[in-house]
């Protein structure tokens, strides 16, 4: 292991280690342009030139590999110089057009300028004009005056996506960012682009003027479009409620996670935030009292409607006429807390999370998965064993449409993802007294006796388990839409009307027990997952192979 | 006087395969697949042949350093991308001795175990190009390349490559990465092309010049080659003179000689009975040397003590008409425009200096303006991915520094001392006299 030492401060770091890296264990930021730790090497940018003893010229950190004995300085009159130089070549035909940049206040000109910068200008020449404001597919928007051509966005498309839509055409300053000719950039990935960009160049279409980037909120996350489970951030604009039309979340942003995704996310994922303050969530409870139509309810009556109307059915026919349905968009602990009252209190023995595969499921090799749903693994170990002989979602419909159910409890949206509403409508038409918990209106919520609203993953704590099994937590992002609850509030409070034992209320103590009662999860806490989740698979394999 | 690769210039059908082999050519051939390849290699390292494109790396060490225990295969490609301003020697080369050049590739290739070469020569010589093309058939059809090069085991094969017009794909890694089909922009190094050249694969990268004159090395022996030049710059080499000059042209002398020698002897002096006012010794990107510094010796290590460069050894001579900011927009401009635009320093400062020079001879100047070029350049110098940027910045810091009384005396009138008002650009054109 070669051993440098980078502005007197001495590390050993593995060979073909570049002085970049070995830099930021130390805690030492070079700036840098182009360099960007998921993508090739270009060494255009010339940001995080640094001295090294011994080398007649300065070098680039992002591509200059550490040997033994090598001294580096960073802080140097050369290096500030260097640095001081190359913002100004970079700002020379740049429009400063901040003030109505969206990339304002996220823009490395902007921060290396009052790191690094702080010289006086010497410009008098005109700047060249470029394309401006240039839709180049459905989520990006290309500035072309702003693009510093640090090229990020075209390794990008050429090494990550490998849809190659992307290129810097023409020469010397007059070479510009552009896509082919003829074509749309429209991969599957191309939001990624936009955090790729370090400048105002390329931005998100979807976000663009919605909100000012610092008076966003941002809260780790976990997305749940399918069983990747990519590491995100969730962006919500609290402070300033006339923006963003009104709304909390703004955007999510990928965060990165060598384990599972990179740095990278998919569109799907990334535009999905849309559906936590859509227009079709679930605000209110329903209730459909005898002889009349449904209505909107609070939240004590139809809780205790719940009470009433699932008493007096299984009072009537029975605790074998009962089913759970538990979607696998549901976290561990909301699986847990849905197996304690289900079937450890109530004794119901269908609870069916196995659902058929999603039509509209795709997988590639990147990121997307064609099992869609969040949290497949953690179900199959908290509600039943993959491939044993469990019911199944289309059992339990189908035992509901030949009428051998009548109480049935719907819990997570995953079924409409699966059916259409004709057969969701024609499935449970037998079934007398159907409890729907959804985050979203829909034909189940139409069709229930009492349709509850629940707190969508944003809204909530809590941990899945993604493909490979690794557990993952998530943090609330916003509150609870509307008078929607979280699920575990509302299960504790059935247990509670029923005399039941319930899981705890909060998903972290939940977690807790799910860890004592679940031989998987054993020995985790939140705070052991952190920031990239744990997988126990491999902790078990390791183990097993020491 | 003695001459090598350009002998049989003005000799009738000097191009043709009979009128080449009537004078001497192919003649080395034999001799050379006798030898053991690393006897070549040792031969020309005595020999002292530097790489004449314009670095002046030491040929001989440049074939030593491909890997020895590559399994891939190894290619020698040969750089006719002739772009730097006032230089117009390959061109010689390839027009009237096409065949020499053939020999000089064959050698090298069975040197370094290659038995494929590419000729990539610059888009707007078509002439060249034809010539070369022809050669390699009429060699082809005798039996000088192909599976049994002059009946010996040993197979070769030349292609050739047309370029597309950029002056950067003169620069050895971005003529690899244009021959490769790909943008010509430059790679970053390491590694060098001996190890990862083209198709990632040992490749030698050599300059048509340097290749021509290979057989001569063979034919008179490394020593007796380096003999004929100066200290540790072997041979002799083509000077090409252009500019106020009575007779421009291109001259094939001995490395080390004068340059006041060349000027005034070769070249015929200064026209019109003037008087010298600057010479660029070796292609645009040297630094300009005054009337006062040509007492120096024409090789590579004798004009970088001096702080210039032997470079192409383009000569490039002013006369006292001649005016330097003008004759320095024409260079500025020159470079912005071959800029490849990778990196920033090169790609922000060629413009920004062209813009300040243009603004200056608009008759915009500040007095901040000479001092703010040399700034910039600084900045661009040594910080840029390849030499264009220095070889952009040079220039701009050797002129600005060595004429600027001048620059300051178009800052405060608007237009030098005595001289009319002329539109800049047809100054620029007549001033630069380049290829």
């Amino acid at each position: 292991m070669p051993k440098v030492t980078i502005d007197d401060r001495t590390i050993d770091v593995p060979a073909g280690t570049t002085v970049i890296q070995a830099a930021e264990k130390l805690g030492i930021y070079i700036p840098r342009y182009c360099y960007h730790p998921g993508l090739s090497i270009a060494g255009s940018c010339r940001m995080c030139l640094v001295e090294i003893e011994k080398a007649p010229k300065l070098q680039i950190a992002c591509y200059t590999f550490v040997t033994e004995g090598m001294v580096v300085r960073t802080t140097t009159e050369k290096v500030i110089v260097a640095r001081q130089a190359i913002l100004e070549f970079l700002l020379a035909n740049h429009p400063l057009d901040c003030p109505v940049c969206d990339q304002a206040g996220e823009c490395k000109l902007q921060e290396f300028y009052m790191q690094f910068g702080q010289y006086d200008s010497t410009l008098l020449e005109n700047k060249l004009k470029k394309h401006k404001a240039m839709p180049i597919g459905p989520h990006i928007m290309l500035d072309s005056e702003r693009c510093i051509l640090c090229s990020r966005c075209v390794r990008f498309v050429d090494e990550v996506s490998k849809t190659h839509e992307l290129g810097i055409f023409n020469r010397g300053d007059h070479s510009e960012l552009l896509p082919v000719k003829g074509v749309t950039v429209d991969n599957p990935y191309s939001g990624c682009l936009a955090d790729v960009c370090p400048v105002g160049a390329l931005t998100d279409r979807d976000f663009r003027f919605k909100v000012r980037v610092w008076y966003l909120d941002k809260t780790e996350s976990v997305c749940h479009g399918c069983s990747r489970g990519c590491n995100i951030e969730i962006h919500a604009n609290r402070r300033r409620s006339h923006h963003n039309d009104g709304k909390l979340v703004a955007r999510l942003k990928p965060r990165f996670n060598g384990e599972v995704n990179g740095h990278w996310m998919c569109d799907a994922g990334r535009y999905s935030y849309k559906r936590f303050e859509s227009e079709d969530r679930l605000l209110q409870p329903l209730v459909r009292l005898t002889g009349k139509g449904q209505e909107k309810a609070d939240w004590t009556l139809a809780l205790s409607q719940v009470d009433e109307q699932v008493t007096h059915q299984v009072g009537r026919t029975g605790v074998a006429a009962a089913a759970v349905i538990a979607t696998p968009d549901l976290s561990n602990e909301e699986l847990y807390a849905v197996r304690c009252l289900f079937k450890q209190g109530m004794k119901i023995e269908k609870i069916a999370h196995r659902c058929p595969a999603d039509p509209n499921g795709v997988e590639d090799n990147l990121l997307r998965k064609s099992d869609t749903f969040a949290n497949a693994y953690g179900a199959g170990l908290i509600i039943g064993a993959p491939h044993t002989a469990d019911p199944t979602v289309e059992t339990i419909l189908e035992a509901a449409g030949a009428g051998k159910l009548k109480t049935l409890f719907i819990v997570g949206d995953g079924l409409l993802s699966r059916y259409s509403a004709e057969a969701l409508r024609e499935k449970l038409k037998n079934v007398e007294t159907l409890i729907a918990i959804q985050t979203h209106g829909s034909v189940l919520t139409e069709l229930a006796a009492v349709a509850l609203p629940m707190a969508t993953f944003a809204e909530t704590d809590g941990t899945i388990c993604n493909f490979e099994g690794r557990v993952q937590h998530f943090d609330q992002a916003i509150p609870p839409v509307g008078q929607s609850r979280p699920l575990l509030e509302m299960l504790v409070d059935l247990a509670n009307r029923w005399e039941l034992k319930a899981a705890p209320r909060l998903p972290e103590s939940c977690f807790t027990e799910l860890a004592g009662s679940v031989e998987y999860f054993s020995g985790l806490t939140y705070s052991k997952l952190g920031d990239a989740g744990v997988n126990p698979s491999r902790r078990s394999a390791a183990t097993a192979t020491a | 006087m003695l001459k090598l690769v350009t002998k049989n210039i003005g000799i009738e059908n000097s191009h043709t395969l009979a009128v080449a082999k009537a004078n001497g050519g192919y003649s080395r051939v034999e001799k050379a697949l006798a030898l053991a390849p690393e006897a070549i290699v040792e031969d020309v390292i005595k020999s002292n042949l530097r790489g004449l494109g314009g670095a002046g790396f030491p040929a001989g060490r440049k074939w030593s350093f491909l890997p020895k225990d590559s399994p891939k295969p190894r290619y020698l490609v040969v750089n006719g991308d002739e772009g730097e301003p006032g230089t117009v020697k390959d061109k010689y080369i390839m027009i009237y001795d096409p065949h020499l050049l053939i020999e000089g590739i064959i050698i090298t290739c069975f040197a370094i175990r290659s038995h494929k070469a590419f000729i990539y020569i610059r888009g707007e010589y078509d002439l060249p190009i034809a010539r070369v093309e022809g050669a390699i058939a009429e060699a082809k059809a005798a039996g000088i390349l192909g599976d049994r090069v002059l009946g010996h085991d040993f197979a070769l094969d030349i292609v050739v490559h047309r370029g597309a017009g950029a002056y950067i794909c003169g620069e050895e890694t971005s003529l690899l990465e244009s021959l490769e089909g790909k943008r010509g922009w430059p790679r970053l190094k390491p590694p060098f092309p001996a190890v990862e050249g083209y198709q990632r694969c040992p490749t030698v990268v050599n300059n048509i010049e340097t290749l021509s004159y290979v057989p001569f090395v063979i034919e008179m022996g490394g020593q007796a080659f380096a003999d004929l030049g100066s200290e540790r710059n072997g041979g002799l080499r083509i000077y090409s003179v252009s500019g106020r000059v009575n007779k421009p042209g291109v001259y094939e002398l001995p490395m080390g000689t004068p340059l006041r020698q060349i000027i005034y002897e070769h070249a015929g002096g200064i026209s019109g009975g003037r008087q010298l006012k600057a010479v660029i010794p070796g292609g645009s990107s040297a630094p300009i040397l005054t009337a006062a510094e040509i007492d120096v010796p024409m090789d590579f290590d004798s004009l970088a003590k001096i702080g210039s460069m032997l470079g192409s050894a383009g000569i490039v001579v002013f006369d006292e008409s001649v005016s330097i900011p003008a004759a320095l927009l024409v260079l500025a401009r020159f470079y912005a425009h071959e800029s490849c635009g990778q990196c920033t320093p090169c790609r922000e400062g060629t413009a920004w200096m062209t813009k300040i020079i243009q603004r200056i001879l608009d008759g915009d100047g500040r007095m901040g303006d000479a001092d703010n070029l040399i700034r910039i350049a600084k900045n661009v110098l040594g910080n840029t991915i390849c030499p264009l940027g220095d070889a952009a910045a040079l220039p701009v810091i050797s002129w600005v520094t060595k004429f600027r009384p001048e620059f300051e005396e178009w800052i405060k009138r608007g237009r030098p001392v005595g001289q009319a008002p002329i539109p800049v650009t047809h100054i620029g054109e007549r001033t630069a006299v380049a290829v």
